[in-house]
C-alpha cells in the first residue's frame, strides 16, 4: 500500500505542490476502496514511515 | 437463416469521383472509373465465367475463361483485366465466346480427376460450377499423356489438405497469401506444365504458412480444402456471428449441417475483417464441443473435495445462500465479482449490475485490469474517452505507422494483414519493441526504425521522441492552439524541452542510439499522417498509464488526431475487453465510464434499478486478493476468467482464493481458478448465445446463437437466476432487452439496439442523436473532454531492478496459435504449433550459462520459479528473455511479481528481474501444481452421488 501510494505521488510530483497534493488526494478518493483509504489513513496517523511527503499530505485530506 | 452465399464481383471495388457508363449485354451500368468490365457486369447481375478472379485480390488474367467481346475492338479481352470505358458496349455471351470457354475448360479438365468434374459430396466447387456454366459434359482427351493426377497430397497441416492433382495453377492461393494475408508463403514453382503451387518446397506445416485460411477460401477446385468440412455433409444454413478470440472481432458465418457447426467462414460484409481470418477464428473453434466441456453445475464444501454434479437450481441456490451467509457474517463488502471479456456486453452488464444491486457494493472488476486498464485511464485523462480513436480502416490512410509494444501479426493477425497491405503501398514503419517482432522485417515489409528499447523505459523513449518534436520546432502549433488546453501544453512543453529528456541524455537508459530516436521522431512528426498502434507492451508496466498519456501528448503535439489515418489505437487483447470496460465492469464507474460518486448518474441507475447504490469505489482484482489474504474478503463470482493462470504472482492469487469461503466460477472448462472454487456453473460458448461484442475499434457486433447451450442456459440466464436467488429480481426475455436497458442508461450507447445493429451490420460507439450511425473516428473537430490535456510524464524507473541474483529481465507475451490462457486453443489442433511454453533467450546469454537449444532451464524471480525448455533466439536482445503464459503447467505467472501500474494496478508483466539456469527437473511449484490439479478436478458423477 505504501508502495502504491508512493507511485501515485511520484507521478504527481512533477506538478506544483498544491496541484500535486490535490492530484494524489483526488486519485486516492476516486480509485481506492474505503477500507484501503482507512488503512492508509491509519498508517499516516501512526507516522506514515516510508511514505512520500505528497502522499502523506494527500492522505490527510481524505474524507 | 438459409446458407449464405456471398456474391463475388470478380475484382475489387474501385473508388473514383469519375463515373463511367457503359452497356453490358444491352444493360446500362454506371461504375467508378477503374472498375473492371467483370465487376461492372456483376453489378447488373451478369456473371461472367471465371476461375482465377476474386474480388478480394487484384485481377490476374490467367484463366482465360472470362473473355468478352467489346464493340469496336478486336479480339476477346479478359473482362477481369479490362477497365471500363465511357460508352463501351460489352457482350459476355456469343457462340464464339462459348466455344472459346468450352475449349479452355476442357483443357483444364483434361488434367483433373474426371470424377471431380461434376458436383458430388459436399456441394459444388467453383470449378464444377464453371464446367456446368460453359456446358462441359465430356472431355475428349485421355490420361495417356503427362498429367498431375498422381501427385502426392500434402496433409501436414492439421486443418487443410493440399492435393496437387486437383490444382489448376490459377494462382488464387498464391495471390491470397500475398495480397490478403501478406505472408508470401506460397509460390508457383516451375514453368509451363511443370508449374506447381509450392509452400517453399516443403510441407505446409514446415513452411512460413500461418494457416489463416485465405488460400483455402480462394481455391476454386478444392485442391486446398478444409479437412473437417469435407468429412461432413454440405451445410444447410449459416449464422452470422462474431469471433470469440482477439480484439479484432472478425465477422464469421457459422455454417451448420443438422445443427452442427461444420465450418467457420469469414464474412465479407464484416467491417472489421472484410472477409479475412486467422488460424484461431477460422479453424480453432473445436473447443466449443470438446470433451472437457463441463455441462452440469457442480458444488463442493471444500475445494479439496471432489465435485458433485447438481441441478442448476441447487447450484444457484447454494451459491446465493453462501453469498448471503458470508455477507451476514463479514459484512456487505466482503464479496465481489469479476466480469469476463470473453462474454457478451449484455452478460458483462448483468454481472456488474448484479454486484452493484444484489451484492450491494461496487466490488466488480474485469480482466482489463491486467491488460488495458491504463488505456482507459490515460486516454480518458488526455482526450476524454477511454477508447481508441480510430477504426481499423483508418490505417489505409496512414503514412507513418508507429507500433509500440504490440505484435500484431501474432496477437491481432487480421488487422496486421490490413496494416501490411498499407505498408506494401509505401507507408513508413517505426517499431518500438524490445524484441525483433516479425514486422521489423518480413516479406515486402521492413521497418524504417526498430527501436529495441530496454523493458521498462517506455516513458523515457516517448519523452525523448517528444523532446525532438518540441526542440526541433516540429510542434503543430495551429492544432495545439485550436484544440488543446494551452496552460497544460505550455507546462508540458517546458518539461519535455528539458535537456534531461533529450535522446542524448536518455539513450543509455533506453538502450537505443540518440540518432535513431531523433530520426524516428522526425519521421513521425513530418511524414504525413502519423498513426500510433500499441499493445500490452505499453500498458503492462509500472508506468503504463503514464506511457498512454505520453503517446497522447505526442499525437496531440504533432496534430495527429481527429481524422482518418492518424490517432492512437490500442490493440485490445480479448474479443470483448473494450465492451467489458464500456459496460461498467470497473469498481469506480458505471456503464459509460461515469464515476460512482457522480450523484446525478448514480440516481439515474438507482431509479432504473430500483435500489440504493454505493457512491464509493469498490475493490480491484488485486485488492480483492489482498483483502482475501487479510481476511476481509470472503466470496467471489468469476464469470469466464481464469485469474490463477492469467494474473501475476500465481501463488499470491491462489492463496487469496484458498482463503475465501465461497468461490463461484462460471466457465466452459474446469480452469485453473476452478481448482479453488466451491461452485461451478457451466458456461456457454459464443456459438450458444445471443448478444454483442465490442472490438478494439469500438465496433459493436452481433453474436448470434448457432446452437443451443450445451448446459441448458446461456451465461446471462445463469446470472439472472443467481440474482433472483439473491433476492434482486431480474426480468429479461432476450439479450436484446438488456441492450435496450444499456442504451437507456448509457449516453454513448443511446442509439444502439439489436435491430439497428442488424440493419447496419455493426455500430461503432458513440451512437446517439449526434451520430445516429456511430462514430468510426473520434475527436473530429474537438476532443470529447473539450480541450486536449497534455500531462507531464516524468520517467520513473520501475522498482523491479536487475541484481546480481536476478540479472536478466523477463518479458511475457503471446503467440499466434494460442490465445490467452489457452483454455480454448489448447483444446484444438493449434497445439501442433505450440504445445508448450518456451523461454526465448539470446545466444550470448545462453552461451554464458551453457544452455543449448531445447535444454530444460529454471526461470526464477523473487516471486517464484518454474522450469521450461529454452529456445535460443536472436529476436531477443542480450539481457532480456521472453516467454508466454498459454500453458497452465508452465506457470509463467509464478515468476511475475505484484508490481503494477501506479494508476490502475495493471500488473507489470513486461518487467521481471530473473535468473536463468540449466535445470534437470520440474520446479517445486510445478510438481505441487500437478498434485493439486489432480485432486481439485475430481468429479463425482451424478449417478455415483446418488448411489
Amino acid at each position: 500500500m505504501v508502495h502504491m501510494a508512493n507511485q501515485i505521488a511520484n507521478f504527481f510530483a512533477s506538478y506544483p505542490k498544491e496541484e500535486a497534493v490535490a492530484g494524489v488526494a483526488d486519485h486516492l478518493q476516486k480509485f481506492w476502496e474505503p477500507r484501503m483509504r482507512k488503512q492508509i489513513t491509519e498508517y499516516v496517523a501512526h507516522g506514515g514511515g516510508g511514505l512520500h511527503e505528497l502522499a502523506i499530505e494527500a492522505v490527510k485530506r481524505l474524507h | 437463416m438459409a446458407l449464405i452465399q456471398e456474391a463475388d464481383y470478380g475484382t475489387p471495388r474501385r473508388i473514383s469521383e469519375t463515373l463511367v457508363t457503359l452497356e453490358i449485354d444491352g444493360k446500362p451500368v454506371t461504375v467508378p472509373a477503374g472498375t473492371s468490365v467483370m465487376r461492372a457486369a456483376a453489378e447488373v447481375g451478369v456473371n461472367v465465367p471465371k476461375l482465377c478472379a476474386s474480388d478480394n485480390m487484384e485481377p490476374f488474367g490467367s484463366c482465360r475463361l472470362c473473355l468478352v467481346e467489346v464493340e469496336g475492338r478486336r479480339g476477346t479481352p479478359a473482362s477481369c483485366t479490362t477497365p471500363v470505358d465511357q460508352g463501351m458496349k460489352v457482350r459476355t455471351q456469343s457462340p464464339k465466346l462459348a466455344k472459346l470457354r468450352l475449349g479452355v475448360m476442357e483443357l483444364y479438365a483434361s488434367d483433373h480427376p474426371r470424377e471431380m468434374l461434376h458436383g458430388s459430396g459436399n456441394g459444388q466447387t467453383e470449378f464444377q460450377e464453371m464446367a456446368a456454366a460453359v456446358g462441359l459434359r465430356e472431355v475428349r482427351y485421355g490420361y495417356a499423356g503427362k498429367n498431375h493426377l498422381h501427385s502426392e497430397k500434402d496433409e501436414s497441416n492439421p486443418y487443410f489438405t493440399f492435393d496437387p492433382a486437383m490444382c489448376i495453377v490459377c494462382s488464387r492461393c498464391v495471390r491470397a497469401c500475398e495480397e490478403v494475408q501478406g505472408t508470401f508463403a506460397l509460390t508457383i514453382d516451375g514453368r509451363g506444365f511443370a508449374s506447381v503451387v509450392s509452400a517453399g518446397d516443403k510441407p505446409f506445416i514446415e513452411s512460413e504458412c500461418v494457416s489463416c485460411g485465405a488460400c483455402v477460401q480462394a481455391c476454386p477446385t478444392n485442391s486446398l480444402v478444409e479437412k473437417r468440412y469435407v468429412a461432413k455433409e454440405a451445410p444447410d444454413r449459416s449464422v452470422v456471428t462474431t469471433c470469440a478470440y482477439c480484439g479484432v472481432g472478425c465477422s464469421f458465418k457459422a455454417e451448420l449441417t443438422n445443427d452442427e457447426v461444420v465450418r467457420m467462414m469469414p464474412y465479407k460484409a464484416g467491417k472489421a475483417n472484410h472477409g479475412h481470418s486467422c488460424v484461431k477464428g477460422r479453424f480453432a473453434w473445436g473447443y466449443a464441443t470438446h470433451k472437457d466441456r463441463i455441462t452440469k453445475p457442480m458444488i463442493r464444501a471444500k475445494f479439496t473435495d471432489p465435485w458433485r454434479e447438481v441441478s442448476w437450481e441447487e447450484a444457484i441456490a447454494h451459491a446465493a445462500s453462501e453469498f448471503k451467509r458470508i455477507q451476514a457474517k463479514y459484512g456487505r463488502d466482503s464479496i465481489g465479482g469479476i466480469t469476463s471479456s470473453r462474454c457478451t456486453n449484455e452478460e458483462t452488464y448483468l454481472v456488474q449490475k448484479m454486484i452493484r444491486a444484489a451484492f450491494g457494493n461496487n466490488n466488480t472488476d474485469t480482466c482489463a485490469r491486467v491488460c488495458h486498464s491504463p488505456t482507459g485511464y490515460g486516454l480518458k485523462t488526455t482526450l476524454g474517452t477511454s477508447a481508441g480513436t480510430q477504426d481499423f480502416d483508418s490505417v489505409e490512410a496512414a503514412d507513418v505507422i508507429m507500433i509500440i509494444g504490440a505484435n500484431p501479426t501474432d496477437a491481432h493477425p487480421v488487422f496486421a494483414s490490413q496494416m501490411k497491405r498499407r505498408l506494401r503501398e509505401g507507408a513508413h514503419l517505426i517499431i518500438l519493441d524490445p524484441r525483433r517482432i516479425d514486422l521489423v522485417k518480413s516479406p515486402h515489409v521492413e521497418a524504417d526504425y526498430h527501436l529495441p528499447l530496454l523493458p521498462g523505459t517506455n516513458v523515457a523513449i516517448i519523452n525523448a521522441l517528444a523532446h525532438v518534436v518540441v526542440s526541433e520546432g516540429l510542434v503543430n502549433e495551429e492544432f495545439v492552439k485550436e484544440r488543446c488546453d494551452l496552460v497544460a501544453f505550455e507546462q508540458w512543453r517546458k518539461f519535455i524541452a528539458e535537456e534531461r529528456n533529450s535522446p542524448e541524455a536518455m539513450e543509455h537508459a533506453i538502450g537505443v542510439p540518440a540518432a535513431d530516436l531523433r530520426g524516428a521522431a522526425r519521421l513521425y512528426a513530418t511524414g504525413g499522417n502519423g498513426a500510433i498502434y500499441y499493445g500490452l507492451g505499453v500498458t503492462e508496466h509500472s508506468q503504463g498509464s503514464t506511457m498512454v498519456m505520453g503517446m497522447a501528448n505526442l499525437a496531440m503535439a504533432t496534430g495527429n488526431m481527429g481524422r482518418k489515418g492518424v490517432g492512437i489505437s490500442p490493440l485490445r487483447g480479448q474479443n470483448n475487453v473494450q465492451g467489458s470496460c464500456d459496460m461498467g465492469s470497473f469498481p469506480h464507474e458505471f456503464p459509460g465510464y461515469r464515476h460512482v460518486s457522480d450523484t446525478a448518474v448514480r440516481e439515474q441507475f438507482e431509479k432504473a434499478w430500483h435500489v440504493t447504490l454505493q457512491s464509493e469505489p469498490g475493490l480491484r482484482i488485486p485488492n480483492m486478493i489482498d483483502a482475501a489474504v487479510d481476511g476481509t474478503f470472503k466470496g467471489i463470482y468469476i464469470q469466464g476468467e481464469d485469474i490463477v493462470q492469467s494474473d501475476p504472482n500465481t501463488q499470491h492469487i491462489s492463496s487469496g482464493l484458498a482463503a475465501m469461503e465461497c468461490v463461484v466460477v462460471q466457465d466452459l472448462f474446469l480452469n485453473e481458478t476452478a481448482s479453488y472454487a466451491h461452485v461451478f456453473l457451466p458456461g456457454a460458448s459464443f456459438l450458444e448465445k445471443d448478444g454483442t461484442f465490442t472490438n478494439a475499434e469500438r465496433r459493436i457486433s452481433r453474436v448470434r446463437k448457432a446452437i443451443e447451450p450445451m448446459a441448458g442456459l446461456a451465461d446471462w440466464e445463469a446470472t439472472v437466476a443467481l440474482s433472483n436467488a439473491l433476492g434482486y429480481p431480474m426480468h429479461y426475455n432476450h439479450p436484446s432487452e438488456i441492450m435496450d436497458e444499456i442504451a437507456r442508461l448509457t449516453p454513448t450507447f443511446a442509439g444502439v439496439s439489436f435491430d439497428k445493429i442488424d440493419e447496419l451490420g455493426s455500430i461503432q460507439w458513440p451512437c446517439n442523436d449526434k451520430a445516429p450511425e456511430g462514430t468510426p473516428v473520434m475527436h473530429i473537430g474537438g476532443f470529447v473532454r473539450g480541450k486536449g490535456l497534455f500531462m507531464i510524464t516524468e520517467f520513473v524507473p520501475t522498482d523491479e531492478r536487475t541484481t546480481g541474483k536476478f540479472p536478466l529481465i523477463l518479458t511475457t507475451g503471446r503467440i499466434l496459435s494460442q490465445y490467452n490462457v489457452g483454455a480454448q486453443t489448447r483444446r484444438t489442433d493449434n497445439n501442433v504449433w505450440h504445445d508448450m511454453d518456451v523461454l526465448e533467450i539470446h545466444p550470448s546469454d545462453a552461451e554464458n550459462r551453457g544452455i543449448k537449444e531445447g535444454d530444460l532451464v529454471s526461470l526464477a524471480s523473487r516471486a517464484g520459479d518454474i522450469t521450461l525448455p529454452a529456445r535460443i533466439s536472436e529476436r531477443m536482445q542480450p539481457g532480456v528473455v521472453y516467454t508466454t503464459f498459454h500453458h497452465a503447467m508452465t506457470g509463467a505467472n509464478v515468476v511475475t511479481t505484484e508490481f503494477s501500474d501506479w494508476a490502475t494496478n495493471c500488473p507489470e508483466y513486461k518487467v521481471t528481474a530473473v535468473q536463468v539456469q540449466l535445470a534437470r527437473h520440474m520446479s517445486e511449484w510445478q510438481e505441487h501444481y500437478l498434485e493439486t490439479r489432480k485432486q481439485t478436478t475430481r468429479i463425482e458423477k451424478e449417478s455415483t452421488a446418488n448411489d
